[in-house]
């Protein structure tokens, strides 16, 4: 039956067969609740009435005229200045580890193994790290600093930087994976006539690595950039946002299940979205120029 | 051969969506057993009542050892019964999210941030409210249009827990009745120095709910937080129980009477410091007393006071914790509803799993409670709003986002008592009354 169709026949109903089941779930998880949720945002729905009514842009009007709301991406500007540390120090590695190193393949696990870890498990393991007396104290007490230490958490000035520290370590493994990835895939003659030509680790470095993972790199910094605007794990396990930590995202979890202000939440999320995507649009333009 | 293969990788494709297909398409009903039985045999006759019901339960600390023995119990009464228990880590967030379905259980705990007048969309009524009264208190706080939906799995009255040791030591012998003397004793334990006076649990961040619960003794007054609050404008200005209630957190922060480094408390770990004479005092529910005095070496030196106020009387406020009710979708009320009187009446658990008082008329007061036997501390229940303001103070709350049960607003305060904000605590209360006032208006019209 099957059999008797045209090769061309078989081809489309194998592919259409194969790709449906990730596209209906792509579509039930992913593209479907994001419909509901620009619809929500028009609504005053509270989260579980079985009733709500629409109410135009009066929760848009809220997010835009109420300072309360957008003051908090303050401290997004943290995360977002971790995200260059985070880039460098995963290129660093990538760079290091493509090369020959001993114990190669045992670094690249370590360093990609926070990446693996649940979120609130890091969460609390930093929580005793950045503890009175706890881990870090105790290491700098032991390396000779303990006049360093602070109140991690405590100190408002310095909070937001511990938890983008945090968030550094956990995600930096993901960044430099990728890298790596990349790295790898560059062709082992151009080092050797790079070495021929009498080029140091800096000038391959420099002249080969760079541009082969120019798109890879901007990729990355996309991701980085998003994750540092919708920053949310790390905080809300460890401090649930308060003493001054309180990011967008933590802010919108609030008020939808703290508040009951389900469709105001929604309008926030849907900001947050469009954001991200002018983020990343500003960036294509921006980098575009040196193509 | 090759063509074969692809037949059959394609015969094993269809296969697996039809069996997705057949999933979703019996996913309706939550596999229930024997479903409802028809003869609607009376309720008192164990023996007629059959059916499984899902019991959904917050208590995921004795789901698997405590609730076994109620259901072993429960069936020598009902052997046709068969009961399943389903705890939930973070109760109230996870039920609500649930509660948009339909499959929620069969009995399971009102959630508190449901409106009262929602009740009736999820919940099957219990009985009158009048009849019910007579045999069970509590009621109110679940009652919409004179019919009650949840009966308190426990009343808990609400003060401060603290070590008779450590208060002792500092030389303070009788508990401290005003703030000022209650003030005054922090300091003693300080100067001690063996002891954090206060802990307040800032990064669990829950336990700072429970100062909410004592406002009613702040005020001296049982008809303050559901009959006067929604009908003033002057919620949190100086003078008036809000504001003296929290003036106390911020003032034993502003004096260094807390924990050193309030971000990073543990609340597991504050139970077996306040049994260790670690620390004085915490203010929370009678839920913990139990809970403390288990882990304590001399139980005794655990005690329990009400808050420190300059009401003329002194009351402890009685409050239904969760109350108890049955999801309107169940297939089997009438299980459901011989487990809920069961639960209540027979299985001991307000008392002695709950740490309060049976929600039951004429039940003896629990041990923890006869120590005020005598004194002129009084236990009352809070007055019910009036008619036509149910569940105003929730809506006014919600709306101007300033979460009387929610540890926010705390949180700032501790923050600014220990320097950490540029506010003040007048700024704070200002803002939460000038938010409160923009609210109600918006509420009450």
């Amino acid at each position: 039956m099957f059999a008797n169709l045209s090769y061309k026949t078989q081809r489309r109903i194998i592919i259409i067969a194969f790709s449906l089941i990730p596209v209906v779930l792509l579509f039930t998880f992913a593209y479907l609740p994001v419909f509901n949720m620009f619809k929500y945002s028009f609504t005053n729905w509270n989260g579980y009435s079985k009733s709500f009514d629409y109410v135009g842009f009066e929760n848009y009007q809220t997010i835009f005229t109420n300072p309360k709301y957008f003051s908090v991406f303050k401290v997004s500007l943290y995360y977002f200045g971790a995200t260059f540390v985070q880039m460098g120090l995963a290129l660093y590695f990538a760079t290091i580890l493509s090369f020959n190193v001993r114990f190669k393949n045992f670094f690249k696990g370590v360093l990609f193994f926070p990446y693996l870890l649940n979120g609130v498990a890091i969460g609390f393991i930093f929580l005793v790290f950045f503890r009175p007396d706890g881990t870090l104290d105790t290491l700098l007490q032991v390396i000779g600093l303990g006049h360093l230490s602070q109140g991690w958490l405590l100190n408002p000035n310095i909070i937001n930087i511990s938890l983008a520290g945090a968030s550094l370590w956990r995600y930096m493994g993901f960044n430099f994976i990728i890298f790596l990835g990349a790295i790898s895939s560059i062709g082992k003659d151009i080092y050797e006539a790079a070495d021929i030509d009498g080029a140091n680790r800096w000038h391959q470095f420099r002249h080969i690595i760079l541009p082969s993972i120019k798109r890879i790199l901007q990729l990355n910094l996309i991701l980085a950039i998003s994750g540092a605007i919708s920053a949310f794990d790390i905080p809300y396990i460890m401090t649930g946002g308060s003493n001054g930590s309180n990011t967008f995202v933590i802010q919108t979890v609030d008020v939808a299940f703290k508040y009951s202000k389900l469709g105001l939440a929604s309008a926030m999320a849907v900001v947050l979205l469009i954001i991200v995507i002018l983020v990343t649009l500003l960036q294509r333009v921006l980098i575009k120029g040196d193509d | 051969m090759r063509k074969s293969k692809l037949v059959l990788g394609l015969m094993a494709l269809m296969l697996v969506l039809g069996m997705l297909a057949g999933c979703s398409g019996n996913g309706g009903d939550g596999g229930a057993g024997s479903g409802a039985n028809g003869d609607g045999g009376s309720a008192d006759g164990g023996g007629a009542v059959k059916g499984e019901i899902t019991v959904i339960t917050q208590r995921t600390d004795i789901v698997d050892t405590v609730f076994k023995q109620y259901a072993a119990e429960f069936n020598k009464e009902y052997p046709d019964v068969k009961v399943n228990f389903q705890a939930l880590s973070d109760y109230e967030g996870q039920i609500t999210v649930r509660m948009s379905s339909d499959d929620y259980g069969d009995v399971l705990l009102l959630p508190t941030s449901i409106p009262l007048e929602d009740t009736p969309q999820f919940f099957e009524p219990l009985g009158d409210l009048e009849e019910m009264s007579k045999q069970y208190i509590g009621l109110e706080e679940r009652a919409v249009d004179g019919k009650a939906y949840g009966i308190p799995i426990a009343v808990n009255f609400s003060g401060v827990l603290y070590n008779k040791k450590v208060f002792a030591e500092a030389g303070v012998t009788t508990a401290p009745r005003t703030p000022d003397e209650f003030m005054a004793a922090l300091k003693a334990i300080k100067e001690k120095g063996d002891a954090i006076p206060l802990y307040t649990n800032y990064a669990d961040g829950w336990p700072l709910t429970q100062w909410e619960a004592v406002l009613t003794t702040v005020a001296g007054d049982v008809d303050y937080v559901n009959v006067t609050q929604p009908n003033t404008d002057d919620n949190f200005v100086p003078g008036q129980p809000h504001y003296e209630l929290y003036k106390v957190m911020y003032d034993a922060g502003a004096q260094g009477l807390i924990e050193k480094d309030p971000t990073t408390t543990n609340w597991e770990a504050s139970k077996s410091d306040l049994a260790n004479g670690k620390i004085g005092a915490m203010v929370l529910g009678s839920w913990a007393i139990g809970q403390v005095q288990e882990l304590a070496a001399n139980p005794d030196d655990i005690a329990y006071m009400p808050f420190p106020t300059n009401a003329k009387e002194v009351i402890m406020p009685l409050a239904d914790d969760y109350t108890l009710g049955i999801s309107k979708h169940s297939k089997n009320k009438e299980a459901a509803r011989a487990w809920v009187d069961w639960f209540i009446t027979k299985s001991g658990y307000p008392t002695v799993e709950g740490g309060g008082m049976s929600p039951v008329v004429g039940a003896p007061l629990p041990e923890t409670l006869k120590q005020f036997e005598g004194t002129d501390i009084k236990f009352e229940l809070q007055t019910p709003a009036q008619p036509g303001q149910e569940g105003w103070v929730d809506k006014i709350d919600k709306d101007a986002e300033i979460g009387l049960w929610q540890p926010d607003f705390k949180k700032r305060i501790v923050e600014a008592a220990i320097g950490n904000r540029k506010e003040s605590y007048d700024d704070i209360m200002k803002e939460l009354n000038d938010a409160w006032v923009k609210s109600r208006a918006k509420v009450t019209k």
